[in-house]
């Protein structure tokens, strides 16, 4: 897969190579593709050495990640149930930087999210379905965007820094989340693993017809295609990349800085708590500690591979999706320990950020003959 | 488990005892990221760092048969991963705080790669001094079993002070932190001082994480560090970049930790996430006490990302 990315971007790049106007035209957004896409084989071709230090064979674990990702449409439709909550714990940390801030909490904006829309699916207990759906949406999305603009207010009003502090929140949610779980909103009947009230199989936002893939996928794609429209195609996101580029220049003419962070600050933190309701609503049912699944942190590497451009988000999603769907069958045949997933995703963001330092170099890029 | 003989005073004093134990590691990597903040830059890294340390420092430890070597590995370790950092950093338009971000997932991911088979074994321990052998009380006893690298880090800290203030190095390091140019202007190089700096702090940031394998609590498992790597960063800013406030802030929030089996011990059990929450809340509030949009902080490297 990624390797095909790679061969096709430069197919394009290097055949008509001639025409200087084309190379000036596409020349950035044929960088954008592979440069990443380089850094991406270059982890891969790491993590095989790595692999083979280990005493496994790295064509083997090349394939078995190729196959338990893409290989059949059962493994097709994994990567793509873990894609969605990607995109959205993706977007919380694209969202922000866009305005030049670096927000890694999206973990704790998916707990919250999630926490509150079972909170409402509770309260909603013998209502129509879709009314307690659109209530769930409404509670994680709140619940979530109110977390993240938090640290946003922390950073406007008392110059908090907002890397650390919404890393913090995520420890603090967890806390939260697990002190709910075990306390007020623990369901008596469950003992090993103190869980809330399910919410009701009626209630389940369920699967796309045809496939084992739920809806918060197309949630996710929405909320992708909205987010790039918003800062590409509105005057907000205008703003919003004015104050990221130079925030004394956007302060110069007019802009409300302030309010555009704790607006950006909601909607980033909303899309983390959507994905954190669509845990609950397609897969768990309910909130335990289960939903503490990493999803916000490798939301953060999707994020800084795509460039934090909102469209790239989704194959790169995709593609991260796909390597944690294939951590099981990494397990299961190669006999890898399940932290391997996440040593491949740590070689990839260096690399993905070494990598930074190539843009503007490749000379036959550039558009000069 | 409550003594009824010293009744309620089982709390202060235990979380006087896990002031002093749960401190350790904080301090380490506190003062280690004090170093390389000290030269201009940040690596978030350092929880990973802990972790990576916290895993060498117990493999070592049971493959050789001597804690000490293992303490040793993990500073080692601790280093390399500076090293990484420093080398990527030293690229052109590249953002420390990514790459701090991207360490943290490598190194805890690593550490958990290599550690799997670490969990079931035991490795020998580092030993403690017992500082309490004149009282009676099994709870004094116990908050007094102090360990070596607790009073290694005590006299660390005011050894940083005296070297930042007076020493050539020291000098060097808060150059490289105030006015990159400046540096460059009496002939140095930047980026090997930072490169230093971070290597520095990194093999202190490891030897913290070794304390939590090799000390307490004293096995490797892969709940072993959950933040305090990131709680000390936070904690080298509130404690303005003064190595003797790092000392500070370190015991009090070793003490905020210590606060939730404290409770627990005396059979107060409700609440006992939200107490073990308690030194990243702690964190939080009091950046929102220090810190200000108006002015940068008062001791804040001006080349520092964070604070501009």
């Amino acid at each position: 897969m990624t390797s095909e990315v790679a061969e096709s971007a430069e197919a394009v790049g290097v055949a008509p190579a001639a025409d200087a106007g084309f190379l000036q035209r596409y020349g950035a957004t044929i960088e954008y593709i592979l440069i990443p896409g380089a850094a991406l084989l270059g982890a891969l071709a790491v993590f095989g050495v790595f692999v083979a230090l280990y005493g496994k064979n790295p064509l083997d674990l090349y394939f078995y990640m190729y196959y338990g990702a893409f290989g059949t449409w059962f493994s097709w439709q994994n990567t793509l149930t873990r894609a969605a909550p990607l995109i959205l714990t993706a977007l919380c940390t694209a969202l922000p930087a866009q305005l030049g801030m670096v927000i890694i909490g999206g973990e704790g904006a998916l707990l919250i999210g999630a926490l509150s829309a079972t909170a409402a699916a509770l309260a909603l207990q013998g209502a129509s379905p879709i009314i307690v759906q659109i209530a769930m949406v409404i509670a994680g999305v709140a619940g979530g965007g109110l977390w993240i603009t938090l640290s946003g207010s922390l950073r406007q009003y008392r110059g908090v820094n907002e890397t650390i502090s919404s890393l913090l929140l995520v420890y603090i949610a967890l806390a939260i989340l697990n002190h709910l779980v075990e306390g007020a909103m623990r369901d008596p009947a469950s003992l090993n693993k103190p869980s809330t009230r399910e919410i009701g199989a009626v209630n389940m936002i369920g699967t796309i017809p045809g496939t084992d893939v739920h809806w918060g996928l197309a949630f996710g794609l929405a909320a992708a295609v909205a987010a790039y429209v918003l800062i590409y195609h509105t005057t907000f996101g205008f703003a919003a990349r004015v104050a990221g580029g130079n925030i004394r220049a956007a302060k110069i003419v007019g802009l409300s800085v302030g309010r555009l962070i704790l607006a950006i600050c909601f909607l980033a933190g909303g899309c983390a708590g959507l994905a954190g309701m669509i845990e609950v609503a397609a897969v768990q049912g309910r909130t335990n500690a289960n939903l503490a699944a990493g999803y916000g942190f490798t939301g953060i590497l999707v994020a800084f591979l795509a460039r934090q451009n909102p469209l790239a988000i989704i194959p790169v999603a995709i593609l991260l999706g796909g390597i944690s769907a294939s951590g099981g069958l990494l397990q299961r045949r190669l006999g890898l320990p399940d932290a391997s997933v996440m040593v491949l995703q740590g070689i990839i963001f260096v690399f993905v950020l070494a990598s930074d330092a190539l843009y503007g170099r490749i000379g036959f890029l550039k558009g000069k003959s | 488990m409550a003594d009824p003989s010293i009744g309620l005073w089982t709390v202060p004093l235990a979380v006087f005892g896990g002031a002093i134990r749960v401190s350790t590691p904080f301090l380490f990597v506190s003062l280690g990221e004090c170093i390389t903040e000290r030269s201009g830059r940040i690596n978030l890294g350092l929880e990973g760092t802990l972790v990576m340390g916290a895993m060498s420092a117990y493999g070592i430890s049971y493959l050789s048969g001597s804690p000490w070597l293992g303490v040793l590995a993990a500073g080692i370790t601790g280093a390399l991963f500076g090293a990484l950092h420093a080398g990527i950093c030293s690229l052109p338009r590249v953002n420390d705080i990514a790459v701090g971000i991207a360490l943290m997932l490598l190194g805890t991911g690593l550490a958990f790669f290599l550690g799997k088979p670490l969990i079931e074994p035991t490795a020998p321990r580092l030993p403690a001094i017992d500082f309490g052998w004149w009282s009676d009380v099994p709870q004094v006893r116990a908050a007094l079993r102090i360990n070596v690298l607790f009073l290694i880090g005590v006299a660390i800290a005011p050894l940083l002070y005296w070297a930042f203030r007076t020493t050539r190095w020291g000098l060097l390091i808060r150059t490289a932190g105030e006015s990159s140019d400046a540096a460059r202007a009496m002939g140095h190089s930047v980026l090997l001082i930072r490169l230093r700096a971070t290597m520095v702090g990194g093999f202190l940031a490891g030897i913290g994480g070794s304390f939590l394998s090799l000390f307490y609590p004293g096995s490797w498992n892969e709940g072993l560090s959950s933040g305090q790597g990131i709680t000390a960063v936070a904690l080298v800013i509130f404690a303005r970049w003064d190595p003797m406030l790092c000392l500070w802030a370190s015991l009090a929030f070793g003490g905020a930790a210590a606060l939730g089996p404290a409770l627990q011990s005396v059979g107060v059990t409700s609440g006992y996430h939200l107490f073990n929450a308690a030194p990243y809340i702690l964190t939080l509030a009091i950046m929102i006490i220090t810190c200000s949009p108006k002015r940068t902080l008062t001791g804040a490297p001006a080349e520092l990302s964070i604070t501009r």
